[in-house]
């Protein structure tokens, strides 16, 4: 229960040249291609075993929500199939066919009675969704004085109300409170442990490394790269900058870890390390230990403007910590062709013990999108080990000053 | 096959919804569940008491008080459950749009929905009709079953016709404008607030092609005059009940994967 299996998938919107073509497609015979198909989505495959969490990225109108509409079996695809075994259960629109003047209750009735469960199964629920959605006395008012954030409340817990086999969730992570939003990102985290498989469509790098095993990236409707998130979320980063001349290039290294570079190339980083004080290259560092990060950069054109950016991240890909030049409010301005630079930033290294990673980039302005020189992932891995330390757990070391009355 | 039964397993959201549309008129009423019986009594009362006691209207060859306020509600009556449903289900589809793209449901339940509800609030006004026909001593007695099998016919008429313009009218917006002006020729061309022997013979003959002819007359001929209807003359409106609602049913499982793009 709970297998996906999408097979040749693609999809196709129907455009007519006028109004009367359509007519005349319908109704005279012998008269077939009045209408130019216009693909959204074509050559798609993958399957997803049970259990699995997938997570779907891609830029806007690349397909997800097309992909994920033909998935839960609301749009028709032109080409392929769709296989899936088990309940489904979609997160995409929460608080759908609700009615303003009926009750919380009576909603919660209709709405998950919508979602094929029957009247008797949802009253045995009804207690389970009041306690989950914590609206209160509520519940037996109608829902057109409810808050926005209660009705969401109310609707994914109606929707989450029994595990699905396969659940689909469409940025709807973001509901209501960050209280609620944890406790909701919860539950989906708890449906994976118990065997639902997720899906999960998101711009939300975190959550979607955080709780998924793979990551599908989609491209102007093409599936255009599939595999571990991290390596995906670097990728799509990648392509979020993509310009003309802009190479993407994805090497793996010795150690399985795929490496992402891409950038216009006018200006490259010739080398990026972490050394310690003394300016020795280290690849283990102790928690709390003093590093510096050192990136040497070559110009091969003249460039207007210059702005680098670095991430630390963790082993799973996730941010700790990051800024840029610009933030430092030190970018540089009008490099020639051949000048040579050398950065460095200097911070103990106040991290938990594990394996880190360093994203290093060269671009314009605050951010990588608009003119991205070189971006490169896994510019430098280190490990960091408690030397000194007391055992902690946690990608931060924050080391607290404690204190005890009795 | 496959269809029908999912509509089964929707059976207790279809329930749910009909009890909802019909709740939703009235929730935030002061009288509440009253204005449903409210509404049709008034109808009733102008068509009775107007045209019996005030116009003193007759009805050709019928000689009772009441003859012509009963050949009205029978005509006006069942004319509204036949227009209700089929306006409500040529744009049904345009309507639930939002819900059609967004949940996975079987969507022959909206027509369901529409053609139940429809029938709830006919049943009501209907009873309330049947009501005054036998306080006033004029229930047609045995003849009064006939309307069971003249409602299904109606019923499947409706749904057949009403399914396939809701198609239709996803594809070509013209279809919605289109029907509503011919149900106003229609009406006038039924014989519905007048006997058809007031027409003149060629007209008649005409008249006798449109098929709820045969239906509003048989309705009449029950209630006005507490006969069985010419259950002959119900054969050709029959076979086209059927043939409409075979074809609504191709119309949609052909085109109801596409009609979601055009939503």
């Amino acid at each position: 229960m709970g297998a996906i299996t999408v097979n040749n998938l693609g999809k196709a919107y129907k455009q007519y040249a006028n109004r009367w073509a359509r007519l005349a497609e319908w109704i005279l015979p012998g008269v077939k291609a009045r209408s130019t198909l216009k693909w959204v989505l074509q050559d798609i495959n993958f399957a997803i075993q049970p259990g699995e969490a997938v997570g779907i990225i891609g830029i806007n109108g690349a397909g997800k929500s097309t992909l994920l509409k033909m998935i839960t079996g609301t749009t028709q695809p032109t080409t392929g199939s769709v296989q899936i075994t088990g309940r489904v259960a979609a997160l995409l629109e929460l608080g759908m066919g609700f009615h303003p003047d009926f009750t919380g209750r009576q909603n919660a009735m209709m709405a998950g009675q919508l979602l094929g469960l029957t009247g008797e199964e949802v009253e045995q629920l009804m207690p389970e969704i009041e306690a989950f959605a914590e609206i209160g006395d509520y519940i037996d008012l109608p829902v057109r004085v409810y808050s926005s954030g209660m009705q969401m409340r109310l609707a994914f817990s109606v929707a989450t109300a029994k595990r699905p086999d396969v659940l689909i969730v469409d940025e709807a992570l973001s509901v209501g409170d960050s209280y609620f939003q944890h406790k909701s990102f919860d539950r989906i985290r708890a449906f994976g442990q118990q065997g639902t498989t997720l899906l999960i469509v998101s711009h939300d790098k975190n959550s979607i490394q955080s709780i998924c095993d793979r990551a599908i990236l989609l491209d102007a409707g093409k599936l255009s790269m599939e595999g571990e998130p991290a390596a995906v979320m670097d990728y799509y980063n990648a392509l979020l900058a993509k310009r003309g001349n802009v190479t993407v290039k994805q090497t793996t290294g010795a150690d399985g870890k795929v490496q992402t570079i891409s950038g216009t190339g006018e200006i490259t980083m010739e080398k990026v390390s972490i050394c310690d004080e003394t300016g020795q290259a280290i690849e283990v560092v102790g928690v709390g230990q003093p590093v510096k990060l050192v990136v040497d950069i070559l110009a091969h054109q003249d460039v207007p403007e210059l702005v680098l950016g670095y991430v630390i991240k963790d082993r799973l890909g996730q941010a700790v910590f990051g800024t840029n030049t610009h933030h430092l409010d030190d970018k540089l301005e009008r490099i020639t062709a051949g000048s040579r630079m050398t950065y460095s930033f200097s911070f103990p290294a106040n991290l938990g013990v594990g394996s880190y990673s360093i994203s290093a980039a060269l671009h314009t302005s605050d951010t990588h999108i608009a003119q991205n020189y070189e971006w490169r992932d896994l510019a430098a891995v280190f490990d960091v080990i408690n030397v000194d330390k007391g055992y902690f757990v946690g990608v931060n070391w924050l080391p607290p000053v404690m204190e005890c009355k009795r | 096959m496959r269809m029908f039964a999912a509509l089964w397993g929707y059976r207790g959201f279809i329930f749910e919804s009909v009890k909802r549309e019909f709740q939703s008129q009235y929730t935030n009423a002061l009288l509440g569940a009253v204005w449903t019986i409210i509404k049709p009594l008034s109808m009733i009362v102008v068509y009775t008491v107007i045209f019996s006691q005030i116009m003193r209207a007759k009805l050709p060859g019928v000689d009772t008080k009441f003859a012509y306020s009963i050949y009205l509600c029978a005509g006006v009556l069942t004319w509204g459950l036949f227009t209700e449903t089929v306006s409500r289900l040529q744009n049904i589809f345009l309507d639930q749009a939002n819900l059609l793209k967004k949940i996975n449901f079987p969507r022959l339940c909206l027509p369901v929905i529409v053609v139940t509800n429809a029938l709830v609030n006919f049943l009501i006004i209907f009873g309330l009709f049947t009501l005054f026909l036998i306080f006033s001593g004029l229930f047609p007695g045995m003849a009064f079953l006939a309307l069971i099998p003249l409602l299904i016919v109606q019923t499947l008429f409706t749904i057949g016709l009403g399914v396939s313009l809701g198609v239709l009218n996803v594809f070509f917006r013209d279809v919605g404008q289109f029907f509503s002006v011919v149900l106003q020729f229609w009406f006038w061309l039924t014989p519905v607030v007048y006997p058809i022997s007031i027409l003149p013979t060629a007209m008649q003959k005409a008249v006798q092609y449109n098929p709820m002819t045969a239906v509003m007359t048989a309705y009449q001929q029950v209630l006005v005059e507490g006969q069985w209807p010419n259950w002959a003359s119900l054969w050709p409106v029959t076979v086209l009940a059927v043939l409409l609602c075979a074809f609504g049913l191709r119309l949609f499982r052909q085109h109801s994967g596409e009609m979601v793009d055009e939503l």
